[in-house]
């Protein structure tokens, strides 16, 4: 009897010390809430407030007139730019991304000093923000395609890299080891282990990319001057709101569109 | 099945010297006499392997391997069969140690010498480890890369002689209908099958099994043995098998090496096990063996 | 010989026989590939000079990375400037989940109604599709260039990455578990708190901190593009108004430092999980 409720209360000191943790972090968080807010000047009423506010705004000004919708071939025109420079930024990325991950995977590394170099390569380039990348190239690359497509492409690559290694050590583990284990050499193992094992995983990321790149372009545009941010931003200074709704509801559509089209790859390709 | 033959070991292992089952009771007996008189093709001596930061694997292993025999190594898990089957290809780099294979000492090979050593011996694995997404036939292939330049390998640039000859392994071990299927697309048993013929199409002097029959399920794994045994008899190929089922190993091979903590134990033919090796090969592991 | 091998019209043995998914597949490799060499031509480079521009981009690097330099700004208010944009994100993460756990109770497949799920799916759907810095902007016409903006923009795309995340990891949990205590008859709420929540808490935790990660990046970004200020406000100043590379170089190895930090603990997060 005595033992019995002797566990019980141990239990139950057990389930307090558990309260008492979330308890704890759940203070921590708070006043780290209240702390950053009144860092940043944040004003969670404010905000609340924003928020209808905002949307409202947005939807009655998608009662486009005239003029608004006949500069509707200008806004595609840019934004065709856009998704160009968010492709083939990630396509030309994941070419070299490959070549990265396949040095920089412990399973098909040719030896440890080019592992980490790869590694530490892809590490400072996802890791220095696409806004900085953006904002050194435009210095000397002026406000044209170029900038925003190696602003890009720095950061593409070193995410990319970094998935592409992922892939390669889920997929090719096994079959890099029976191929070398039949004598052939490191470019046939890369050639039919490797990537058949990991191409259509590595195109699902590829795919990502350019979902995720066709929304960072705007923000490099607009940084930039070039494509449809620059479009969004001129408007948006002019404070030509129905513009500003149709630009933003042409990128949603195009991301949409993007999104179903890669979906529908992927079910094919995985 | 361990529980089986370990609980008893005095029966079965009696039993067994008087009746040994082979599948080919005829052909076995001949190979049987003459076994002393059988080359060794590979000689293994005072190998000693350590992984940086652990304790030893293998240590001052040394032992022959016969042409045409079927040699099954071992032992509890972690006594170091994986290493040492792979010691024997290179997958893995010994400490220290001698192996001479056709009259050179494969310790020192590099490059090109390497992969022509390597083109000797075939592999199989526990995990079949086959391309998923290409055919049964260019898996076979794979087997014949050994034998060509990077480029001719990258085009898949295979002689008739070659297909003719993959198409032929393939359809000896059965699989002739699944040819140009994905290999994410067979069962276990057929999945190892393809193991074995791209193996088989190096054209090798041994092969080597690591867990060949440890994801398939009983039939299959008679299927499988019985294929490496008629392997080994047919074409007078050295078959080493690393196994963790003793009546499986006890069936079908003509030696058995017993490894206990990186060294060899036991080191005889199949009729000479007793209750007292196998304690000494599975030692205090014995109860965990037959939990498993 | 063999009746299963194909032979090509000169009779040699065809070593596969590619099915139509393997077809499609190669054709959109060909395809991505030929588009990316026609898409080099199609881009407007219009006013590019390439080898100066090149040139100029390798002196501005070599006097950001190797001449760093603070002259501006003093170190403090670098530093300063650093915890404001950590605790942007900080405070758009931490409402973003907060907010996200709920739509994902009501997201996930097996914890709620079909047409909810549905539903809360195209609604993140589209949240997500609009970039993050045009919310930042439309919430600006509403309550002005700020902090206040640019938190609530950073929360929504957070929702919508979050509730992502979150479902799919419920979406995992055994149905077995669920149907066990559904059986005790305990309510909605028990078993959110007693099986689902424990079940997933470390991948909770994992992607909330990958996504603190994430939003650092971005209220970098939302500093330099939509005035929420903190080290990408400084970084906009030093490098389009002041030129000052040498300034760029020190503020750009302070996010690098933070970012990498923060990368390392998302990895050990996500490894734990």
């Amino acid at each position: 009897m005595e033992k019995s409720s002797s566990i019980h209360a141990t239990d139950i000191n057990i389930i307090r010390k558990k309260h008492m943790k979330l308890f704890i972090t759940g203070l921590i968080l708070l006043a780290l809430i209240i702390v950053s807010g009144s860092i940043t000047n944040y004003n969670h009423i404010d905000g609340l407030a924003s928020i209808p506010a905002a949307l409202q705004w947005l939807f009655a000004n998608m009662y486009f007139s005239g003029s608004t919708l006949s500069r509707l071939p200008t806004v595609l025109r840019l934004l065709w730019e856009t998704i160009l420079i968010s492709i083939v930024s990630t396509t030309t990325a994941a070419f070299f991304a490959m070549i990265f991950a396949i040095v920089g995977s412990k399973r098909t590394s040719v030896n440890g000093f080019l592992m980490y170099f790869a590694k530490l390569v892809a590490s400072i380039s996802r890791n220095i923000p696409v806004v900085a990348w953006a904002l050194i190239l435009v210095l000397s690359f002026g406000t044209n395609a170029a900038t925003g497509f190696l602003a890009l492409f720095f950061g593409t690559f070193g995410f990319l890299v970094r998935a592409f290694i992922e892939t390669i050590d889920e997929t090719s583990g096994d079959t890099v080891e029976a191929l070398k284990a039949t004598g052939a050499t490191y470019p046939q193992v890369i050639s039919k282990a490797v990537i058949p094992e990991s191409m259509p995983q590595m195109f699902s990321w590829v795919l990502f990319m350019i979902e995720t790149n066709i929304r960072s372009a705007t923000l490099v545009g607009l940084l930039t001057g070039t494509g449809i941010g620059y479009l969004f931003d001129l408007y948006y200074k002019q404070l030509n709101y129905e513009m500003v709704s149709l630009i933003t509801l042409a990128i949603v559509v195009a991301v949409l569109i993007i999104e179903a089209i890669s979906n529908l790859i992927r079910r094919e390709i995985l | 099945m361990n529980v089986e033959t370990l609980t008893r070991p005095d029966n079965t292992a009696e039993k067994k010297t008087q009746e040994v089952v082979f599948p080919f009771p005829e052909e076995a007996a001949q190979e049987k006499l003459s076994v002393e008189d059988v080359p060794v093709i590979m000689e293994i001596k005072n190998i000693d392997k350590s992984y940086s930061g652990s304790s030893k694997v293998l240590k001052d292993i040394s032992f022959d391997i016969r042409k045409g025999e079927v040699l099954s190594i071992i032992g509890p898990s972690g006594a170091g069969k994986s290493t040492l089957l792979r010691i024997i290809n290179r997958m893995i780099e010994p400490n220290s140690g001698v192996i001479r294979f056709q009259d050179k000492d494969t310790l020192n090979m590099k490059g090109k010498a390497l992969r022509h050593m390597r083109t000797d011996i075939g592999m199989i694995f526990q995990h079949y480890n086959l391309v998923d997404r290409l055919s049964v036939f260019e898996n076979v292939l794979h087997g014949r890369l050994g034998y060509k330049s990077s480029l001719q390998g990258i085009f898949s640039m295979y002689s008739e002689a070659e297909k003719e000859k993959a198409v032929e392994i393939i359809s000896e071990l059965g699989i002739s209908e699944q040819i140009y299927s994905r290999c994410d697309e067979l069962s276990g048993g057929q999945k190892q099958r393809v193991g074995i013929a791209r193996a088989l199409i190096q054209d090798p002097k041994i092969i080597l099994c690591d867990e060949p029959i440890a994801s398939l399920d009983p039939n299959s794994s008679r299927i499988i043995m019985e294929y490496l045994r008629r392997i080994s008899r047919e074409k007078d190929i050295t078959i080493i098998v690393n196994l963790h089922q003793l009546d499986v190993a006890k069936q079908y091979s003509d030696r058995i090496i017993g490894l206990n903590d990186g060294s060899i134990v036991f080191n005889d033919v199949p009729e000479a096990i007793t209750a007292e090796s196998i304690n000494h090969i599975y030692g205090s592991n014995l109860e965990e063996l037959i939990v498993e | 010989m063999s009746t299963y091998v194909d032979r090509s019209s000169k009779g040699k043995i065809k070593i596969s026989r590619p099915n139509k998914g393997q077809l499609k597949f190669r054709m959109l490799i060909i395809a991505t590939i030929l588009f990316t060499i026609a898409g080099f031509f199609m881009m407007d480079y219009k006013g590019l000079e390439l080898w100066p521009a090149i040139t100029g981009t390798l002196v501005n690097l070599r006097d950001m990375f190797l001449m760093p330099q603070l002259n501006q700004i003093t170190l403090g208010s670098a530093i300063w400037q650093v915890i404001i944009t950590l605790s942007l994100a900080f405070l758009s993460t931490i409402l973003g989940a907060v907010i996200s756990l709920f739509l994902a109770f009501g997201a996930a497949m097996n914890l709620s109604k079909p047409w909810v799920s549905q539903t809360i799916k195209t609604f993140i759907t589209i949240v997500r599709a609009v970039p993050t810095v045009l919310w930042v902007l439309i919430f600006a016409i509403a309550a002005g260039l700020g902090s206040v903006a640019a938190i609530i923009g950073m929360v929504f795309h957070s929702i919508a990455y979050l509730v992502k995340a979150y479902s799919e990891a419920f979406e995992e949990i055994d149905e077995g578990k669920i149907e066990a205590l559904r059986a005790t008859g305990s309510n909605y709420f028990h078993i959110l708190f007693h099986v689902v929540i424990p079940q997933t808490k470390s991948f909770l935790i994992a992607w909330t901190f990958l996504r603190f990660e994430i939003n650092f990046g971005v209220a970098v970004a939302m500093g330099a593009a939509a005035g929420a200020g903190g080290i990408g406000y400084a970084l906009f100043m030093s490098s389009g108004f002041y030129y000052d590379m040498n300034e760029v170089g020190m503020i750009t190895y302070m996010i690098l430092i933070v970012a990498i930090l923060l990368e390392v603990v998302a990895n050990k997060l996500k490894a734990a999980a």
